[in-house]
């Protein structure tokens, strides 16, 4: 026996659930009840930077788009920088970096606006490619789902970045690159989400 | 001085992605591992919130949507506890919501159909800002047990959301609290995902008669661990040497 190190330990995660929207985005679950609803308005007004929309679907294991699903996203700026005091830099007024979605019930879809984030500092010296930091959470899903999007414009830093490089299956990484179109004058990223099976998403451990 | 990195996540304390008792997870559950990052600006970093993100009514359940002189059917509760790091630090400032069902087990959600009815008085989600001690309360109505659709037969515990940020994405967390000396905690195949019996206890809240306001509200503790961080020394650096 040895002495006890007296860390405590984190709490255990359980699923999201059905009704996540009445806690997280209650306005979808039919009524409104706060004055303002976290995470609607990632960018602000002021934000500098390439104005973009960014839509997908999340689907399951049997090719389904799963319905219930809620994301956030976390993101820096276009020059790099998060709203965070451990982020080196200053972020535009009413910059949040922090979104909120949920899918239309019927189909699953799922968009936000924002704008496209800078490359930021990697480890060690390093730079990472540009990308927004996503987690999943649903019923059925019993600890969220890290993973993060990339842009397929962004090839060079793409290829250098140390996270994607990470990944042992070089086939695996396209799955976290979402697609450029460019839709009635509106910028559209594409990232559908696969939770499990052919062509499944990668997911970090974080 | 730079940040210090997250202590990695004890993934044993959490249910696996595929536990086949809880039905839903079997697709939703990714087939490959998840691969482990060091952390990065981007991990460590995380959304923050004010007090003009919220407004101070919005922790108590039993008024935020009641109408005037009214309020919701059931037993009257205090939900209150720290946010602590596993450090057991207090995390101040940081955004904890809560979500449930009435008295009566029914949602407020156009989703549900479960034939309990709608309390006119219960919209069932709050949400408040931990205090420098990382101290947080709730007041709102116990919720019921309700049935749900796995096997036939399953009822879930009564429980209460709890969805809570921390300073960096990565201690981001959801879970369910429940209540002391509830029998259907054994019964629950969503409960029974968490690997140890150590973490069924680390979700349900212990009843605190010296937090109680008597003959007003019984009051239930609910402490909450998110992951902790190094200290500086001999930290290992996100930048150089």
């Amino acid at each position: 026996m040895a002495q006890d190190l007296s860390y405590l330990k984190e709490t255990p995660s359980q699923t999201a659930g059905p009704y996540v929207h009445i806690g997280l985005a209650p306005g979808a679950a039919g009524f409104d009840i706060y004055d303002q609803e976290l995470g609607k308005d990632i960018a602000g007004p002021k934000a500098a930077g390439e104005r973009i929309t960014v839509q997908g679907i999340v689907i399951d294991g049997t090719g389904s788009p799963i319905k219930d699903v809620l994301l956030e996203a976390w993101q820096a700026n276009a020059d790099g920088v998060y709203a965070h005091p451990e982020s080196d830099g200053e972020v535009e007024d009413g910059f949040r970096g922090f979104g909120r979605v949920i899918t239309e019930f019927e189909t699953g879809e799922w968009s936000f606006d924002t704008v496209k984030p800078g490359p930021v500092p990697g480890r060690n010296g390093t730079t990472q490619a540009p990308h927004i930091n996503l987690w999943v959470v649903a019923r059925g899903i019993n600890l969220g789902l890290n993973t993060r999007l990339y842009f397929d414009d962004e090839a060079e830093a793409n290829a250098a970045d140390p996270v994607l490089n990470v990944i042992e299956w070089e086939n695996r990484r396209a799955t976290l690159i979402a697609k450029r179109t460019v839709q009635d004058g509106k910028i559209i990223y594409r990232f559908d989400i696969r939770v499990q099976g052919d062509g499944e998403t990668v997911f970090f451990d974080i | 001085m730079k940040p210090a990195e997250y202590y990695q996540r004890d993934r044993q304390r959490h249910a696996p992605a595929l536990t086949p008792d809880y039905k839903t997870s079997v697709t939703r559950s990714p087939n490959f591992a998840a691969i482990s990052l060091e952390n990065t600006v981007s991990e460590i970093t995380g959304p923050r919130f004010g007090h003009s993100d919220i407004s101070p009514i919005d922790n108590d359940l039993i008024r935020n949507y009641a109408a005037d002189g009214q309020s919701p059917i059931g037993e009257r509760i205090i939900l209150h506890g720290r946010v602590l790091d596993e450090n057991a630090r207090p995390v101040p400032n940081t955004m904890v919501e809560i979500w449930q069902a009435n008295a009566g087990g029914r949602y407020r959600h156009k989703k549900d159909t479960y034939l309990a009815p709608i309390d006119p008085n219960f919209g069932g989600c709050g949400r408040t800002l931990t205090d420098e001690n990382g101290y947080y309360f709730f007041r709102t109505v116990k919720p019921g047990a309700y049935p749900w659709r796995n096997w036939v037969n399953d009822w879930r515990p009564a429980h209460i959301h709890v969805s809570i940020f921390g300073s960096g994405f990565t201690q981001r967390l959801i879970t369910q609290c429940y209540f002391e000396g509830d029998p259907l905690i054994a019964k629950c195949p969503i409960v029974q995902t968490i690997p140890d019996p150590d973490g069924v206890q680390a979700v349900t809240a212990a009843l605190d008669m010296n937090a109680t306001i008597p003959l007003d509200s019984i009051a239930y503790k609910f402490d909450i661990v998110l992951r902790g961080r190094r200290s500086t020394l001999f930290e290992n650096r996100l930048e150089g040497n």
